[in-house]
């Protein structure tokens, strides 16, 4: 009787403990071969989260070195009871909406246009839509502002027939300003968005598409209910990297008004504590915040789409 | 219920070069299950895309019940089929890809539960309604497949190859299961497959396609007994029909030292061509005691219990090789010389150039 039941856990047993020590040995490989990227990861990243959390619980600013005091959490307190803030991360937010929104049904229609182009067209379109993403930030905010310059922009003249006039000083005030923000960054990553969704819409099988055909589904409805849902996870993915990067806006803003006339970023406001007013403690302060609010931003994405990510691996 | 024609229907992808179907002619009757056989390239597959809506009609004319629906839309064609990767929605639950076709079409959710419902039924698949397809096995996906197109209640039901991800077991299974199937709801079938067992087994009617062109369209069992040309009869069977160029001599053909006679028929067909092919299956040779028979010497042998199959060639031509039914458990080895004895009603006999039936 013994024997009978000892037997089949003794067998069973056996493959199990051979493929634990299969996938441990794989892991062990895995460490060997990520380590070193690791080990680098955490020097340029970690290290300086950790040193700016660091500094943001000290009053000390660069011009007054001697008067460095620990001051525990109060400058999270001066931060966050200060309109100054709210108005920047107000404006972030709707600069982050905006963009993401309108780069996602731009580069989504792009990443179409892509798929579906004739095959001898394809080389051209994909450069063509790719340009944008290549050019420096810098170089690009550039070219937005002189078009959009008041006394020598294009814009001004060439759409005088939309009722603009002559004169339309475009970063004087916030809304126009945030406007020409959000036309600059769209123009600029929107290729990124369509990279990342043509990626996923060659991952959805042709055949899928007959069965929907043959099953009588019109275009819009294939698009709906058997394309979209199956490159959930492409879409997550580049939501998530865009919003990620849409909320820490800066270059386009420091070109375009400094953060004047109520264009202010947050990480705008964090340059100017920590670069402008040499304010470091509070500059990280305002560092560690907006890290914080990205953090949420990717924990809230990744629940919220409740996507295996498997599935953008193609498994 | 429906009649599919194929009117002359052709589909180039280049134009110039050879089309992948060529003036394709074939009339499937309401009711039929037909099936379209041939090797791979041979169009098949091609031929139901179109009737599918899938691929252009490039020349020539389709009909379903005498609609021409050349210019019509897969959506509108009120056709179902099942594809070989079943091409289930991955995002959606068993019940959601049964009902997504009658969704499609606007129907009410009421009436949409109980054909889905009836169907699960029929198929087996009840208790898997709220599964995703990624927890199915592959039968049970082939049967989501299935009860996608039934649920529809189509006038045609086109199926590609739905078989072939299956192992050897599940394929006889639900080979047995979708010709039920389909006599009991008696709908029109056209059926893509390269296996020609399946084609024998379950076609009312079977069309052997090669390059693009319609080779034979017949019941399996006229396919079988009267193939129109060399390829047909090389294609249909298994083992195959053991085919040779065999030289004339008087009224007969030599084969491995003796005379073969042909029939009066055949001799005047051929004319005076100097060499036959002349096609023998294996089922139609027997081994014979020594001493009469054409004599080969066995290179394999194929043991099945029931039957055996020996691969020989001819002692005296090493070159021309053939395949013998033998009996099951025979003592037959490797390296021995058997005695072949052919049926003299059962020789086909096709043109030497081009491969055509001699003969009627």
């Amino acid at each position: 009787m013994t024997t009978t039941v000892e037997k089949p856990t003794t067998t069973s047993a056996s493959p199990r403990h051979a493929a634990s020590e299969k996938s441990r040995s794989e892991a062990r490989l895995g460490w060997y071969l990520a380590g070193p990227a690791f080990a680098v990861m955490l020097l340029v990243t970690a290290y300086p989260i950790l040193q700016a959390f660091y500094e943001s619980l000290f009053d000390y600013r660069l011009t007054d070195p001697a008067n460095r005091s620990f001051t525990g959490l109060t400058n999270y307190g001066v931060i966050l009871t200060d309109p100054v803030w709210w108005d920047a991360f107000g404006v972030t937010v709707l600069i982050t909406v905006v963009t993401v929104a309108v780069e996602l049904v731009l580069g989504f229609a792009l990443a179409l246009v892509m798929v579906q182009a004739l095959k001898a067209l394809r080389p051209v379109l994909r450069a063509a839509i790719l340009i944008p993403y290549a050019v420096i930030t810098v170089v690009s905010a550039f070219a937005w502002q002189f078009a959009f310059a008041p006394d020598s922009g294009f814009v001004n003249s060439w759409f005088s027939f939309l009722g603009l006039a002559p004169d339309t000083d475009w970063f004087g005030s916030p809304g126009s300003a945030i406007f020409v923000i959000c036309l600059a960054e769209i123009w600029k990553t929107t290729p990124f968005i369509s990279l990342l969704l043509l990626a996923g819409l060659a991952q959805v099988p042709d055949v899928l598409q007959e069965a929907a055909k043959v099953d009588g589904a019109t275009w819009w409805q294939r698009m709906r209910r058997v394309t979209i849902p199956n490159m959930k996870a492409a879409i997550m993915v580049a939501l998530l990297f865009r919003t990620l990067d849409a909320f820490r806006v800066f270059d386009s803003v420091y070109v375009m008004t400094a953060g004047a006339n109520g264009t202010e970023v947050l990480s705008f406001l964090a340059y100017r504590q920590t670069i402008a007013r040499l304010e470091i403690g509070l500059g990280s302060a305002v560092s560690v915040l907006l890290f914080i609010s990205v953090v949420l931003i990717c924990g809230l994405f990744v629940k919220g789409f409740k996507v295996d990510l498997s599935q953008a691996r193609g498994e | 219920m429906a009649e599919v024609v194929f009117d002359e229907a052709s589909r180039i992808y280049t134009p110039g070069a050879t089309p992948a179907v060529d003036k394709l002619s074939l009339t499937v009757n309401d009711g039929e299950l037909v099936v379209l056989v041939g090797p791979s390239g041979s169009g098949k597959s091609t031929a139901l895309r179109m009737l599918a809506g899938l691929e252009p009609i490039d020349a020539g004319h389709l009909r379903i019940d005498g609609r021409d629906v050349v210019d019509v839309a897969s959506k509108d064609r009120d056709i179902a089929m099942v594809f070989q990767s079943y091409a289930l929605y991955p995002s959606k639950t068993v019940r959601d890809n049964m009902a997504f076709p009658l969704k499609m079409r606007g129907m009410d959710k009421a009436e949409q539960a109980k054909r889905v419902n009836e169907a699960a039924e029929i198929l087996g698949l009840t208790e898997y309604l709220d599964r995703k397809p990624k927890a199915l096995s592959g039968g049970q996906r082939q049967r989501v497949a299935m009860g996608r197109a039934i649920v529809r209640e189509p006038r045609v039901f086109l199926m590609d190859e739905p078989l072939s991800n299956l192992d050897a077991k599940m394929r006889v299974q639900t080979r047995a299961q979708i010709a039920g199937l389909q006599n009991r709801l008696d709908v029109t079938t056209v059926y893509v497959t390269h296996d020609q067992v399946e084609a024998m087994t379950m076609g009312d009617r079977v069309a052997v396609l090669r390059d693009g062109k319609l080779q034979q369209y017949a019941t399996p069992s006229e396919l079988y007994d009267r193939p129109v040309n060399a390829f047909v009869a090389g294609f249909i069977g298994s083992p195959a029909m053991n085919l040779m160029d065999l030289q004339r001599s008087g009224d007969g053909v030599t084969l491995g030292g003796s005379t073969l006679p042909l029939t009066r028929e055949v001799a005047d067909a051929a004319g005076s061509a100097d060499t036959v092919t002349v096609g023998l299956r294996p089922e139609d040779l027997s081994l014979t005691s020594e001493g009469d028979g054409i004599k080969a010497v066995v290179d394999v042998v194929e043991e099945l219990g029931s039957e055996s199959y020996l691969y020989a060639h001819m002692a005296e031509h090493p070159d021309t090789t053939l395949v013998v039914r033998g009996p099951g458990r025979t003592r037959v080895r490797y390296g021995e010389t058997i005695a072949v004895r052919v049926d003299p009603d059962a020789v086909h006999a096709f043109d030497a150039s081009s491969g055509e039936r001699l003969a009627s």
